[in-house]
């Protein structure tokens, strides 16, 4: 097999490309020329130097991540591509013809038949269903009303959403917006889809889901994807191949393995790591919120050892933490402990807690963490400095992390 | 030493020499105002009032319910029962003009002053002038034009009530969120797409808010407009006056009123329901 060592494809070259916002970009492009800095050129001529200097390539059928901080021209990299923003100089090369170049008609038929954009706001027109919606783009390209119908209705049975079809935008939750406006993307089928941001306004839960929604469709049909996010997690989890920007530059290119294991300069490394974190790191930054919580209520007769039975079921927990009302942790229990109780009518649920088992505070440091994590079997429950729980911490959440920390 | 700038001189200057070379244009737009006003009103007066009372009160019925409808026939009742039927229907009529002209006009440059910064700081300021200025100072040169009656009310009504709708339909169109903007451009949106099928339905609250304002504006300025011969409610407040007649005066302003609030409020529903939905 040689397939591994034939040069990828690509779909998207861009060249030099720069971009200057204001009234006299020739100056700005001058003094770039001449090697000032873009903070000198902003303070002298008041120009803002969005993009600088970008060259690279974007494989066909790839999902393409663009990372990097607020303000280092992430968002107008990729309205570059499509020409929401004219560049100022250089090439972007789309199937081997040059976007910057190109003349209206072209720009406007590439825009209807073979590249698309969801937006961070979901930007669906308010006035409008989701079917509508969804058949935005063929309703411009001049498709008949029936035609765009169907094939957005079928476009929404593939992001779930075809019982909503008659629905406004405002009546769906966040989630299913952003559902619409991937239909939306997705009806005029183009070869190349551009995202802002478009899972960020998203709750952790409904980001996750709309990632393996995208993932999913990304099966069934190959499109190359640009993806722009500030998640890390996000990019090492869809991205087929990372771009990480600093200042308008782009400073590396490649898959996270390359960028994890050779970062080109200090700020990827930085990047990746947060700032030092070892030292720093606490309990609380590893602390997560999955494990079951059960609030005692001593004041009731039912001490509720079968809802806490049935939830620990439910969530395929061994261990859950006992609360009282202000959140205080009392101690574990586990499904063993609690059989043991349930059938004595005297006890209570605190009658089950575990001996010996004490919560951590949460301005631990993680090497301590680490030496009482592997002393217990189970789960330990995260405080705060007044002792209301904030999290817990298991043995593979914390070894997780430290290998990240480790590979950076 | 004091040098003053001739600037009434000027003007005065300009409006003779516009006087005595270009009557015919001012004739033809004359006609057309007072052909457009004339029709309005005679359709107005040769309805029966009863038919027109039903139509007006079924569309306050269908707009805003049962009990603004009761308003309604209480207020077209009582503008009967004092006499001023035919006059608050001239009145109407010159409204109906007003408005009709200010909105063809207004509307596009609302929308191109939304659309385009240039044109923006432009149109602004002298919206700015044609609020401010006070109305006498226009309305006796109108007449010198075009002669006194209508025609003259109706474009003084125009110069004073065209700046709100064109102000809110501008920021209406420059309200629209970003993000749908890029996306109708993103999709491939010529101007006059996204124009039509992103700026201005979203637009569309704004733009029923400034017709409102429009007609509210053209009201209060039709009565100040009697003065060089408009005809309506205004004769009435007018003449009550220069007589002193505190009595009359009450009648004919209440009259102005109820008219006031009945088109306010019908015409406010049109924005409000087309936001909602
Ligand atoms: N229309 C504009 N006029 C002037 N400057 C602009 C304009 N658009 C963006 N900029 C500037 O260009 C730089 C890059 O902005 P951009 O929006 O691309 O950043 P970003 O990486 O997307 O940031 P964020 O994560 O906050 O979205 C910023 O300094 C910004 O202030
Ligand atoms: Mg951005």
């Amino acid at each position: 097999m040689n397939t591994a060592t034939t040069e990828p494809e690509a779909k998207v070259v861009v060249k030099d490309l720069h971009k200057v916002f204001g009234n006299k970009p020739d100056v700005a492009m001058q003094m770039l020329r001449d090697g000032k800095h873009k903070d000198e050129i902003l303070k002298q001529t008041g120009q803002v130097v969005g993009v600088l200097d970008a060259s690279f390539q974007i494989n066909k059928g790839e999902i393409f991540v663009i990372m990097g901080l607020s303000g280092s021209g992430k968002s107008t990299l990729i309205r570059l591509l499509n020409r929401l923003i004219e560049p100022t100089a250089g090439a972007i090369i789309v199937d081997g013809e040059d976007v910057a170049t190109m003349s209206k008609e072209k720009l406007l038929n590439l825009r209807r038949k073979d590249m698309s954009m969801v937006f961070q706001s979901f930007a669906l027109l308010p006035h409008r269903t989701v079917v509508e919606n969804a058949a935005f783009g063929l309703e411009i390209a001049g498709i008949d009303l029936k035609e765009r119908e169907r094939r957005a209705m079928e476009v929404l049975e593939q992001v779930g959403l075809n019982t909503f079809a008659k629905h406004l935008p405002a009546q769906l939750s966040g989630g299913m917006q952003q559902r619409v406006g991937l239909a939306r993307a997705l009806t005029v089928n183009p070869s190349l889809m551009l995202m802002d941001e478009a899972f960020s306004a998203l709750d952790p839960l409904r980001r996750t889901e709309m990632q393996d929604v995208l993932i999913k469709l990304q099966q069934e049909q190959k499109r190359t994807i640009v993806f722009v996010s500030h998640d890390l997690d996000e990019a090492l989890r869809i991205g087929n191949r990372i771009c990480i920007m600093e200042g308008g530059r782009v400073v590396q290119v490649g898959t996270s393995d390359d960028i994890l294991q050779r970062p080109a300069d200090e700020y990827v490394k930085a990047f990746f790591t947060g700032v030092d974190t070892n030292k720093y790191l606490t309990a609380k930054d590893v602390a997560q919120k999955e494990q079951v919580t059960i609030f005692d209520h001593p004041d009731e007769p039912a001490a509720g050892f079968s809802a806490a039975l049935e939830r620990m079921r439910m969530y395929d927990r061994v261990y859950a933490f006992v609360l009282d009302e202000q959140h205080k942790v009392l101690g574990i229990v586990s499904v063993e402990s609690l059989m043991a109780c349930m059938n004595d009518p005297n006890k209570k649920l605190r009658d089950a807690l575990l001996p010996g088992k004490e919560a951590i505070p949460s301005s631990m440091p993680l090497n301590e963490v680490l030496r009482k994590v592997v002393e217990y079997p189970c789960p330990l429950p995260v405080v705060d400095e007044h002792g209301e729980y904030i999290g817990a911490i298991t043995k593979t959440v914390l070894l997780r992390k430290l290998c990240k920390e480790k590979t950076a | 030493m004091s040098y003053k700038i001739p600037l009434g001189e000027w003007v005065a200057g300009g409006v003779k020499w516009l006087e005595n070379n270009d009557h015919g244009a001012f004739n033809q737009i004359g006609s057309v105002i007072d052909n457009t006003t004339s029709a309005i009103e005679h359709g107005l007066i040769a309805t029966p009032y009863w038919l027109f009372a039903a139509i007006f009160i079924g569309i306050a019925y269908w707009r805003r319910g049962w009990q603004f409808a009761t308003f309604c026939a209480a207020s077209l009742w009582l503008i009967s029962n004092m006499g001023f039927v035919e006059q608050t229907l001239v009145t109407l009529a010159l409204i109906t003009s007003a408005t009709l002209i200010s909105l063809t006009l207004g509307i596009p440059l609302g929308i191109w002053a939304g659309r385009s910064d240039r044109a923006e700081s432009v149109i602004r300021p002298t919206l700015d002038f044609m609020q401010t200025m006070p109305a006498f100072v226009y309305l006796i040169p109108a007449a010198m034009f075009f002669g006194l009656g209508r025609v003259p009310g109706v474009i003084a009504t125009v110069i004073f009530a065209m700046p709100p709708v064109v102000r809110l339909t501008s920021l209406g169109i420059r309200q629209v969120n970003k993000e749908q903007v890029e996306a109708g451009i993103a999709f491939g949106c010529t101007p006059s797409q996204l124009l039509l099928k992103v700026q201005l339905p979203s637009a569309m609250a704004a733009l029923f808010a400034g017709i409102n304002q429009t007609i509210m504006m053209a009201l209060s300025m039709v009565i100040i407009a009697s003065m060089v011969g408009a005809g309506g409610l205004g004769n009435d407040v007018l003449s009550s006056i220069s007589r002193l007649d505190i009595g009359l005066g009450f009648e004919s302003g209440l009259g102005v009123v109820l008219l006031a609030i009945m088109l306010d409020r019908i015409t406010e529903s049109f924005g409000v329901k087309k936001a909602v939905r």
